[in-house]
């Protein structure tokens, strides 16, 4: 155990400062300071991306960086997604539209890797879905509505796979 | 077939609502003051003596504040119980005396943080005499092998040999017959979420309160047994989503754990697994087996008896796991008109890591040895793999469908489904596609499998399978509440993994009442307001609660019928429901309005009928159809109720220098009768097919001779992203159940049921020309390329494969 050290993150947009161990993960800095517990944690190796969260707007995995490396950088969650509150971002929507999800644990991971995807590239073929998703694994959709989704959100179909 | 308003209907999850805005409220996501954090020192060998434990050191850290060893904790305890009448096999959370597989539970260390409870757990130190141990199942078998048990006195916890029909009788008269083994390895379904239990004990009240990740019958039952409580004075609360199971998400030692701790030290707990403590000390593995098995046909392919030896390998304490030897009896000649079975089913134990329930609960390796051997007939008899399970598929005219074992089929169309997939998957041009990749060279492959889902889960295997286990029934239930102004509540008993049951219930009270599905709330119930369930286990909520909460919603429009009869004076019957209004028949100007006939029962009790009680509250509890069954003395027994069908087709290349599989295009006929949420089943399917993909090429809990897991990460144990899962093109077919409320059958094991037996079969297609074949899963690049190494030692296996 070190003595806690202080950090200044800005978190969906808001300035949070904390003081903190310095071996703790930012995972456990949002889940546990902040109580943003829509990230999720699935291996804590750096596999599943479930934690996901995107830092200074690129796709990062919070269990494999500490809060403190993180200092004056800015992150931003699952619960930042959407415009305003009551409101949903179009992938968002997508996704309750194709049904891409269904225990609902990766899906934060998967909004925030496909949110970077689209705003890099607005009209993604599957292979570029797949290859932007590659690394965020579910165990529950077998990925397929996940890529309608993102297509339904990039306006390339109309109506989902169902 | 009936007019649905909303069955069937495209219609947003309920639930996803909260979960794309990350407002799911997960077992981890619980936060209670003054929690306290367990981590836990597991055994590093698969079978030795505990000689001492010292936690001084540990004890001196800041923050710790409690250390506790199975000798102080068992006593307290009752031993969870074994599934089949094996008494000796007694297990607790923490071992006491020995250990018996590498990560099994010695010390738990109880801290503020789970930091500082790791870093304690780093500083107990144990010390063991190690002892002989066994991994290997068949090694297991022989009479010298050491007993991982010894007071039960043998490594097989259960064995029995069923013979249903004149299996030698049809083996004598068969032209032909085939024998073969196969191997299924260890899989599960490995949930993103590990498993988590939060626990808070009230001295006031004497509740344990129950937070955890569960998917299990009976789970607050037999968790108060174990903690020698009353069973009122433990409340689980279902309103925890829970992330992922698909079958494995049991936890029983770990909330057995936690709750003791929680109330031995007076303040909330939680143990939160890591993915190693989940892979090798979570006790989730899946069945692992093999089989070996005997065909005895025609030389018109169709297959007259089978014999089949399944030893399943349940690693060094049980559960509900030689149990999965049972649910195939249901289903044992798959879609198949085999007259006759002799079924002996092993269950054996070795110093590995517990075996739990995954989904299909043992059909899908069962479905996979019997789908082998379909491949291997036709190859024997040189005949078109289609073409020979056309012939001995059960025609659509001869249903329901009594098979050997006592199980009647519902009702299906195989024959139209497999149709169905083979035009989709368009199969000429698959063939095409197929030989021109050969032409290039390549290996390349058609797979085909046409397999069951038996659905409904109800119990049968359990006093099958222990004669002292006399359970006959396995309910569940809603309750439908409407409340003073009008609002429905529907309340159900059990958590949600990924189902989507406040979908399915809404849609079906909706349904029945005629009221918007997304008015419709949907709570889960915590187990002491609970009605009873047996939660989401073989493929039944659809099924199930379904039909709860159409029974429980029927009721409620009876009584506001009955209702609206009295106000006119009318007698019963004379009114319909027309759009949540009571209407007379024939006369569409007498009605009286939902918010009227609610008014009336909830406060107006001088207008309703005699005897009446007022409010509008109904519940309905569910058997399962056709359950109630004791087994008979050979064994014959109605498993499930219900039997969806499926249908793969799938062409794939095989890299000859490297093993790697591709797979070009899938395919899925699927028949579960009437959908009623169609995205969720389809969502079901995808992701079966998926965990089947990797059961066939990937996934493996893999033991090293000393009993060591080797693949406890993500890194090893490989499970298949967005770049393995090809595309997959599902096709419905509806052949509806004749015993449900809406004709709908299961689907929550969907796709995971055919899909290994026809990856592998597309393998062994394409593996064919090079002279290699390989009967046991996973089918990885190294498997592959051993195989096609060892059929041709000679030559380069391009070559071969020319």
């Amino acid at each position: 155990m070190t003595a806690p050290i202080s950090v200044e993150i800005t978190v969906n947009g808001t300035v949070r400062r904390a003081f903190v161990e310095p071996r703790t993960t930012l995972v456990d800095f949002l889940r546990d300071h902040l109580a943003l517990t829509g990230t999720h944690v699935g291996c804590e190796h750096g596999i599943c991306g479930a934690c996901s969260v995107l830092l200074d707007g690129a796709p990062v995995r919070a269990c494999c960086l500490f809060a403190a490396q993180v200092d004056g950088m800015s992150v931003t969650t699952v619960e930042g997604l959407a415009p305003a509150r009551g409101e949903l971002s179009k992938l968002q929507d997508a996704f309750l539209e194709s049904h891409a999800l269904q225990c609902g644990y990766c899906t934060p991971g998967m909004l925030i890797a496909c949110t970077d995807l689209l705003a890099r590239n607005p009209q993604p073929s599957e292979e570029e879905i797949r290859d932007a998703i590659g690394g965020n694994l579910c165990r529950c959709t077998g990925y397929q509505q996940i890529v309608d989704a993102v297509k339904l959100a990039s306006g390339q179909e109309e109506a989902a796979h169902g | 077939m009936a007019e649905f308003r909303y069955i069937g209907k495209r219609r947003r999850a309920v639930e996803h609502r909260r979960f794309v805005r990350g407002q799911g409220r997960y077992a981890a996501d619980i936060q209670l003051p003054g929690l306290l954090h367990v981590a836990i020192v597991a055994s590093p060998h698969a079978s030795a003596r505990i000689l001492s434990v010292n936690a001084d050191a540990a004890l001196a850290l800041p923050g710790v504040h409690a250390i506790i060893t199975g000798d102080e904790m068992n006593r307290e305890l009752e031993p969870m119980l074994p599934g089949v009448d094996a008494p000796a096999v007694t297990r607790f959370p923490l071992a006491r005396g020995v250990v018996r597989y590498a990560g099994e539970w010695v010390v738990a260390v109880v801290a503020e943080t789970r930091a500082f409870a790791e870093d304690a757990a780093e500083l107990v130190e144990v010390e063991y005499e190690q002892t002989q141990h066994v991994v290997d199942p068949e090694a297991a078998l022989l009479p010298e092998a050491p007993l991982v048990h010894p007071a039960h006195g043998s490594n097989i916890i259960w064995n029995r040999k069923f013979t249903w029909g004149p299996v030698e009788e049809d083996f004598a008269a068969a032209e032909h017959t085939l024998s073969y083994r196969v191997r299924w390895a260890r899989s599960s379904t490995v949930p993103i979420e590990t498993f988590v239990a939060t626990c808070a004990w009230n001295d006031a009240t004497e509740i344990l309160d129950v937070w955890a990740s569960i998917q299990m019958p009976k789970f607050p039952d037999q968790l108060a047994r174990a903690l020698r409580l009353a069973g009122n004075a433990v409340r689980v609360h279902y309103d925890v989503d829970v992330g992922g199971s698909y079958g494995v998400k049991r936890g029983l030692k770990h909330t057995v754990l936690v709750g003791w701790l929680a109330r031995r030290l007076g303040r909330p707990v939680r143990f939160l697994e890591d993915r190693l403590e989940n892979m090798r000390g979570g006790d989730m593995q899946g069945p692992d087996r093999i089989f070996e098995v005997a065909m005895a046909f025609g030389r018109d392919g169709v297959v007259r008896s089978m014999k089949m030896r399944a030893v399943d390998d349940v690693g060094a304490y049980s559960g509900r796991a030689p149990l999965q030897l049972g649910k195939p009896v249901g289903a044992i000649v798959g879609p198949y008109i085999i007259n006759s079975v002799v079924y002996d089913a092993v269950s054996v134990m070795t110093n590995k890591t517990p075996q739990e329930a995954v989904r299909g609960f043992g059909q899908s390796p069962t479905n996979y040895a019997i789908e082998t051997g379909m491949d291997k007939v036709a190859r024997f008899l040189g005949m078109d793999r289609v073409e020979m399970r056309r012939r001995n598929l059960i025609p659509a005219d001869r249903f329901p469908y009594l098979i050997p074992s006592g199980t009647s089929y519902d009702s299906g169309d195989y024959a139209t489904v497999l149709d169905k997939a083979l035009a989709a998957a368009g199969h000429d041009e698959l063939l095409r596609q197929r030989d021109a990749l050969r032409a290039e060279g390549k290996l390349a492959g058609i797979g085909v499998s046409t397999c069951l889902e038996p659905s409904g889960g109800n119990s049968s295997f359990e006093p099958l399978f222990n004669p002292k286990n006399t359970t006959t029934t396995w309910m569940d239930s809603c309750l439908v509440r409407v409340d003073l102004n009008g609002a429905v509540t529907a309340v159900m008993g059990t958590s949600t993994s990924g189902q989507a049951h406040e979908t399915l219930v809404s849609t079906v009270v909706g349904e029945v009442l005629r009221r918007e599905p997304d008015t419709i709330r949907v709570i889960h119930a915590d187990s002491l307001n609970a009605l009873p369930s047996n939660s989401p286990v073989g493929s039944r909520m659809a099924i199930m609660l379904g039909g709860a909460a159409a029974g429980a919603a029927k009721r409620i429009r009876a009584k506001m019928l009955a209702i609206a009869a009295h106000q006119f004076q009318a007698p019963e019957g004379a009114l319909e429901w027309e759009d949540g209004d009571a209407v007379m028949r024939g006369d569409p100007s007498r009605q009286i309005a939902w918010s009227r006939l609610v008014e009336i029962a909830h406060r107006e009790f001088h207008n309703l009928p005699e005897g009446m009680e007022p409010g509008l509250q109904e519940k309905f509890v569910w058997e399962v159809p056709t359950g109630g069954m004791i087994p008979t003395a050979d064994g014959r027994v109605q498993m499930y109720p219900c039997h969806s069908f499926e249908c793969h087709i799938v062409l794939a290349s095989v890299d000859a220098e490297t093993g790697k599989v591709a797979l070009h295009r899938y395919v899925v006929g699927h028949d579960c009768g009437v959908m009623i949420s169609p995205d969720v089943v389809h969502g079901m399917t995808y992701g079966g097919v998926a965990h089947g993909l990797g059961a066939a090429l990937m996934e493996k809990f893999a033991f090293s001779p000393e009993g060591q897991l080797v693949s406890g990460s993500f890194m090893d144990y490989l499970l298949p992203s967005a770049q393995e899962v090809p595309s997959i093109t599902i096709v419905d077919h509806c052949t509806p159940s004749p015993l449900t409320e809406f004709g709908q059958k299961g689907s929550g094991e969907a796709g995971y049921l055919g899909g290994p037996a026809a990856i592998a079969s597309a393998i062994n297609d394409a593996l064919a020309p090079a002279g290699a074949s390989i009967d046991a899963l996973p089918m990885t690049p190294a498997a592959i390329w051993r195989a096609l190494r060892e059929a041709t030692p000679a030559a380069p296996a391009r070559e071969a494969a020319e």
